[in-house]
């Protein structure tokens, strides 16, 4: 016993070691690090950088170097070994605006602006408020005007001429927006509890998941005109519109009820424990939260229809894809097609691209408020 | 005051004396009775619009003069269809024809969904490799690749195939026997015998067997703890009941190989330029999509766990393959399942580059018919059965994979 409180008055602390030294890793050790930290990784490091040093100058050689960057007439582009951009200077018009009249060009040009300029605005959460309510609806008819004419002064363009971005922008962009209240709608009644209504949401949700979105371009284009009544033609840019619309509203809904579900049920019985209607608990209390938590999955969807709207060429709608395949099968500049493409491709990937980091940036803005440690 | 407010909702306040009874309130408040009236007025409207429709489309059939049903599917086709799994000339029925459709639609999507997932799990590994030049290829390829419409790499590979692919006359031999063409890819294959029809057989009845040697396996582990090897086994009982088999019908050794005459290669197999462009764009596309999933996948199990395997001296191999992948493969299922309904959903593209799927045939059938509301029920109704046969083997193999409490 005694030695034990004994040990207290023999103790004596070791000498502290000296705090490690604040060693910047220099760019050898990174080196080692990140490409050679295993024998199987130096190998792998090797063969990528030799497949690299093989490709990249060619790649680079064909876009850049040897490539013809003013406009020119088909003729010189046999001459270069590289890429031919004067295709590009020849038909960035036809390409982005399609048949719509050259003088009038800047119509769809400024409603293209304008398209974009209405959802970037849209994009910033200080914007998050009913003023939204008011710019979208003044915007989409600046847009119309802008495109159709008639009045102020500008003439009328009927639709068939129009074409390109503007048709791709308007397809995602209202088919978006307007499958949007059609999606809280279905499902809102795949989680009621009346048998009828949830059966019918969940069959139409199935239903349109289920196929293709050609099968549904198809209905509209050519079953649609057998279901009207003689006589009544409904326009093929709004058939192909509504369709999209269709469909968004089914991926939408799965977002949205996603998102009712991830709400905790004290939500739902704190609501009623308020007294709220069903209504009132649904607007005021569950939808806001719910509708706030599947904002980036609603922007990956909305990506994804973006993409998609390219098959209403299959149909025969002039958009994007549409106009660039009328340019590349022309006879003079057919061998340039691959420079076509990529100039197409490089308007989509900005457009998804930039979308994809948006929603990314989204969702841990959107968090910030929820994370715990 | 507040009771006044309140009793017309048929709450009673506080003060308000307990009623006996329940108050008499107006039916409309009843929930149960507004929620039958919603749904009768549900059923109202959709029968009212599919009167509608329905008047409309017999009239428009009518005055069109086109005979609704399902007659025309055995009516002559009459179209010629660039590649069929099964036996078809444009003297067969239109039945017959979409039947190749879908076959070729079904063809294009199991080929598809093999070869994104290799192709798709390699990537999402390589994202998160510890070289830092795979992780950043790896995440370029699944960004640039997702983020341009399917539509546009079809046409692009398509057109490379077309306009770079040497002609028949001087195509690339990639193997003895395999030649890549503008014509699409030949390649030999054994020449037709009834014994190999046989020799499947008794290979699928070799796998059988395997099951039964995993079974006993299992057994054996159970009750001493020591695994005896399966793997030989396993592959002596499949390729060993094939190859007696082979041996047994007169080890015919006749192939019939692809060999340029003219303009154009004789025999073999081959695929078209159309199917390979499908096949090659669907498995980019969907491949990208595919490494984003399984690499939140990996990145959703606990690090504890690479760590624990590696406190009991696997190495990274092994940790990835018996720690860290059943445990993602959980997250990994559902989402996959989705990708793999869009693969095949996506196939329809082929109405674009040519390729013979279901709705590229069925597209041919509708012009020349008329039948347009029978074909797109057709349509329908094919996808919504792949889908559904594709879900109940993803959710029984979820199931089997799914995470088993006590």
């Amino acid at each position: 016993m005694a030695d034990i409180t004994n040990t207290g008055a023999n103790f004596v602390p070791t000498e502290a070691r000296p705090a490690p030294l604040a060693v910047r890793p220099g760019p050898l050790t990174w080196l080692k690090e990140n490409l050679f930290n295993t024998w199987y990784n130096a190998l792998i490091t090797l063969i990528v950088i030799w497949a690299l040093a093989n490709w990249i100058p060619a790649l680079f050689d064909w876009f850049v170097t040897s490539a013809l960057w003013e406009a020119a007439p088909a003729d010189a582009c046999r001459e270069v070994a590289g890429a031919c951009w004067a295709f590009v200077y020849e038909k960035w018009r036809f390409i982005l605006f399609g048949t719509y009249p050259f003088e009038q060009q800047w119509r769809p040009g400024a409603a293209v602006i304008l398209f974009i300029g209405l959802v970037v605005v849209s994009c910033f959460k200080p914007m998050w408020n009913k003023s939204l309510l008011v710019i979208w609806p003044v915007g989409l008819v600046v847009c119309w005007i802008l495109l159709s004419g008639g009045i102020l002064g500008l003439d009328y363009v009927p639709n068939n001429l129009w074409g390109g971005l503007p048709i791709t922008l308007m397809l995602a962009v209202i088919g978006c927006l307007l499958a949007f209240p059609v999606s809280i709608a279905l499902a809102l009644g795949r989680r009621s509890n009346m048998p009828i209504i949830k059966a019918f949401c969940v069959g139409y949700i199935e239903l349109i998941r289920g196929v293709p979105l050609i099968t549904v371009l198809f209905m509209a284009s050519v079953m649609f005109p057998l279901f009207m009544p003689e006589g009544l033609t409904i326009d093929k840019l709004l058939r192909a519109q509504v369709a999209i619309i269709m469909f968004a509203a089914a991926y939408l809904a799965e977002v949205v009820r996603g998102g009712l579900q991830a709400i905790p049920k004290g939500q739902y019985e704190a609501a009623d424990s308020m007294g709220l209607s069903y209504w009132q608990s649904m607007v005021f209390i569950i939808l806001p939260q719910a509708l706030k938590i599947t904002i980036p999955p609603q922007v990956n969807t909305f990506i994804g229809m973006f993409k998609d709207t390219s098959l209403v060429l299959i149909v025969g709608i002039f958009d994007l894809m549409f106009t660039m395949r009328v340019a590349i099968n022309d006879l003079e500049w057919r061998a340039y097609y691959i420079e076509g493409m990529v100039f197409v491709a490089i308007l989509y990937f900005l457009f998804c691209y930039s979308m994809s980091k948006y929603s990314q940036w989204l969702e841990g803005e959107l968090h910030r408020g929820h994370k715990r440690l | 005051m507040t009771d006044h407010v309140h009793s017309g909702a048929g709450l009673p306040g506080p003060s308000a004396p307990t009623p006996k009874t329940a108050p008499k309130t107006n039916l409309l408040y009843s929930e149960k009775f507004r929620a039958i009236i919603y749904q009768v007025v549900l059923i109202a409207v959709v029968i009212g619009v599919g009167f509608f429709l329905v008047s409309n489309t017999l009239a428009n059939l009518a005055a069109r003069g086109i005979n609704s049903g399902y007659g025309f599917l055995g009516v002559r086709a009459g179209f010629d269809i660039g590649e069929a799994l099964i036996e078809y000339t444009n003297d067969d029925t239109y039945g017959r024809a979409l039947l190749v459709g879908i076959l070729n639609t079904i063809k294009v999507a199991i080929f598809g969904i093999v070869l994104a997932t290799i192709v798709g799990v390699i990537m999402g590994i390589a994202r998160l490799s510890s070289n830092w030049l795979v992780a950043k290829f790896a995440s370029f390829y699944v960004e640039v690749l997702r983020n341009i419409p399917l539509l546009l790499h079809l046409f692009f590979i398509y057109g490379l195939l077309i306009n770079i692919l040497p002609r028949p006359r001087d195509s690339w031999t990639l193997l003895p026997g395999v030649f890549l063409s503008n014509r699409g890819l030949k390649y030999p294959v054994m020449a037709e015998d009834p014994i190999w029809l046989w020799i499947i057989i008794a290979m699928l009845a070799g796998a059988v067997g395997a099951y039964f040697v995993a079974r006993r396996a299992d057994r054996i582990q159970a009750e001493t703890g020591q695994r005896p090897r399966t793997l030989l086994p396993s592959l002596g009982l499949i390729f060993g009941a094939g190859f007696a088999v082979w041996l047994i019908g007169g080890a015919p050794t006749a192939v019939n190989a692809p060999e340029l005459r003219g303009f154009n290669f004789q025999g073999g197999q081959s695929l078209s330029p159309e199917f390979l462009a499908l096949l090659l764009g669907l498995t980019i596309y969907t491949s990208a999509f595919i490494a984003e999933i399984v690499r939140s996948g990996i990145q959703a199990v606990n690090y504890g766990q690479t760590e624990a395997a590696k406190a009991v001296g696997l190495n990274p191999g092994n940790t990835l393959r018996l720690v860290v992948l059943p445990q993602a493969l959980r997250v990994i299922i559902p989402p996959i399942t989705s990708q793999y309904l869009n693969l095949t959903k996506n196939s329809s593209l082929a109405i674009a580059i040519g390729y013979p799927d279901l709705v590229s045939v069925g597209n041919t059938a509708l012009n020349q018919s008329g039948q347009a509301i029978e074909i797109i029920a057709i349509f329908m109704t094919v996808y919504l059965s792949l889908s559904l046969i594709t879900s109940l083997f993803m959710n029984w193999y979820n199931g089997r994979i799914a995470l088993t409490e006590r």
